[in-house]
């Protein structure tokens, strides 16, 4: 009783196969719906500036005149309110964590 | 989800009597908040006894705010005074257990005595990075 | 007897979050312990200057990892109540599920901390495995693992549909079944009795006396829970708190083993009767007016202070969170106690600096 509750545990998992995925060696299998990099259609953008407004970080930068928009990927909290407030649905949140940002640059 | 707060405002010399008071009817200490207004410092104590809420209100006069303390009643007041006085810089007479200023350690002492937000010191901005020098990806 | 002083901290394995504690040693019993906290103060009180009141729901979240939705949840709970805003019953119930399963995924994440202070890590990492799967079924249905970004003032911000919902009732069975296996072991198991049996006693009046709220209170046999007080949707759930008598550090290790069970039979009661309808509902204008809202977050009762004044920054934002109030506990148990026995209560409390330095 006092040892065996832990014995079955560990013997248990230890016939089994372990829980974690072997990425990168296996494919990531990511869970819909989850949110993950901002992915921005400049296509469709009319530069309204309401994201740059409504982001809480201040990531956005839109630049009207010059027709320029431009994000600070390490200032991204991938919240959602800019995908929210868009009227022309060209911001969209991927499931996919996306590369890793090594300056703070903005991009273009 | 208490929201309409039944707030007592006394003067700072009846509050050790109201607390035994509260003490006595079995309540227990909730919180004690401080809030900086334009011309006054705001104290508020809560207490709660089976999910009832009473709160007891006080105004301190700048420049100076000084309270008694009320660890003789509630031993536990400690980190809530200690607290009011490392960020709002008010003197609590007679605490129990008196860390002198050094429960929080922050680079500003009482950082939020002042109703603006303080100016970060210059050494804290972070610097522009500018264009990577070597080609790495 | 000559002295010692041991700096605790602030790094330490056991420790989750910062928190330094000059311990004053003779001889391996601990006379006293001195706290200094401040590492992790963010000021995150003052922020309500420059962040207006609907922005602020994102720095609510981000006060602690642990604890984040309930963070949100009161702000937002307080900031309604202020403006007299009616949420749907939809949103209580999704916040009602988001609540007890991050409720679910804290206490797990205790119980693997606890096993880790004791050097049981084995039973460190099984517990964290039962967590990946209720942080799978957080980002389905929420979108974030820790930070669920899920609660907006009037409502919330996502639905989950029904197939969604039938999905995650099939994996809380799994769910359920592991947990039994878990708090087998952490009741039953020799070694973690003989680690937390007679460890820290706080009888029930030392208990009510220094503060302590939570599972901390419950364990020494106050039975008190915020959410008796009917916010959200547990109204029409019915909810007894667990308590036991013991006040030992297995008592309070008990008491979080059968609250994730009770969770469990929360979700699924508020799952099976969660109504149809919108989500939330659309708020303009500013608050006025103060107000103190309280719920229960997984270490404990928390109280939101907020007061505004008609601009849409607030005046004043004062957060009192449940390990502020257990820490004099932990103070008065450290004294007296062995040195092996610092970090089992240390962790008893669940400590949260995060919070409490918010």
């Amino acid at each position: 009783m006092a040892y065996l509750e832990m014995s079955r545990l560990a013997l248990k998992w230890a016939m089994k196969r372990p829980p974690t995925t072997r990425y990168p060696f296996r494919p990531r299998h990511p869970i819909a719906g989850s949110r993950g990099q901002l992915d921005l259609d400049r296509a469709t953008c009319v530069y309204c500036t309401a994201c740059a407004k409504k982001c809480p970080t201040g990531a956005l930068f839109v630049n009207r005149p010059n027709k320029k928009l431009a994000i600070d990927r390490l200032r991204c909290i991938s919240c959602g309110y800019c995908v929210e407030i868009c009227p022309k649905g060209s911001l969209k949140l991927t499931t996919s964590h996306g590369t890793p940002a090594i300056t703070r640059d903005r991009e273009f | 989800m208490t929201g309409e707060a039944n707030i007592e405002i006394i003067t700072a010399d009846v509050l050790l009597g109201k607390v035994r008071a509260l003490r006595d009817q079995g309540y227990r200490l909730v919180q004690i908040g401080a809030a900086r207004l334009p011309d006054s410092m705001e104290l508020t104590y809560s207490f709660d006894r089976e999910n009832h809420l009473a709160n007891l209100r006080l105004h301190l006069p700048l420049p100076e705010p000084r309270v008694p303390s009320i660890s003789s009643i509630y031993k536990c007041v400690l980190l809530y005074e200690n607290e009011i006085h490392d960020q709002f810089g008010i003197q609590v007479e007679g605490m129990a257990v008196n860390f002198h200023g050094n429960l929080y350690k922050t680079a500003i002492k009482h950082p939020f005595a002042s109703l603006k937000a303080p100016r970060a010191s210059p050494g804290t901005q972070p610097k522009p990075v500018g264009p990577p020098k070597t080609a790495t990806t | 007897m000559p002295r010692t002083i041991i700096p605790f901290g602030p790094q330490h394995p056991v420790l989750p979050e910062p928190v330094h504690l000059d311990l004053i040693v003779e001889d391996e019993k601990v006379v006293e312990a001195r706290p200094s906290i401040g590492f992790i103060h963010r000021g995150l009180e003052k922020l309500v200057e420059k962040k207006d009141y609907v922005e602020f729901v994102y720095v609510a979240e981000r006060i602690c990892g642990i604890c984040s939705f309930i963070h949100g949840q009161t702000y937002c709970q307080a900031v309604e109540s202020l403006m007299n805003v009616a949420v749907p019953p939809r949103a209580l119930y999704l916040r009602t599920v988001w609540g007890e399963l991050s409720r679910i995924h804290s206490h797990l994440l205790w119980l693997g901390l606890m096993a880790d202070a004791m050097g049981f890590e084995s039973l460190f990492m099984h517990s964290w495995r039962v967590r990946e799967k209720v942080l799978k079924v957080v980002e389905a249905t929420a979108g974030g693992r820790v930070i669920f970004g899920s609660c907006k003032i009037g409502g919330v911000r996502r639905d989950i549909d029904a197939q969604t919902i039938s999905q995650t009732i099939t994996e809380l069975d799994s769910i359920e079944a592991d947990i039994a296996e878990i708090t087998k072991v952490f009741i039953n198991d020799r070694s973690v009795k003989a680690r937390l049996r007679g460890v820290g006693v706080l009888s029930r009046a030392e208990a009510y006396d220094l503060g302590c709220v939570g599972p901390t209170l419950r364990a020494s046999g106050v039975a008190q829970d915020m959410r008796s007080l009917g916010y959200a949707a547990f109204k029409d759930l019915d909810l007894t708190p667990v308590t036991r008598t013991e006040g030992d550090s297995y008592a309070r290790c008990a008491v979080r083993c059968d609250e994730l069970l009770q969770s469990v039979r929360l979700i699924r009661q508020a799952l099976a009767k969660i109504p149809g309808g919108e989500v939330a509902v659309k708020v303009t204008g500013n608050p006025n007016g103060e107000i103190i809202a309280r719920t229960e977050q997984p270490r404990g009762e928390v109280v939101y202070y907020v007061k505004a004044n008609g601009t849409k920054n607030l005046q004043r934002f004062r957060i009192r969170t449940p390990t502020f109030a257990n820490l004099p506990a932990m103070l008065h148990l450290l004294q007296g106690c062995d040195l092996a026995d610092v970090p089992v209560l240390l962790l008893t409390i669940d400590p949260c600096i995060s919070c409490t330095e918010r």
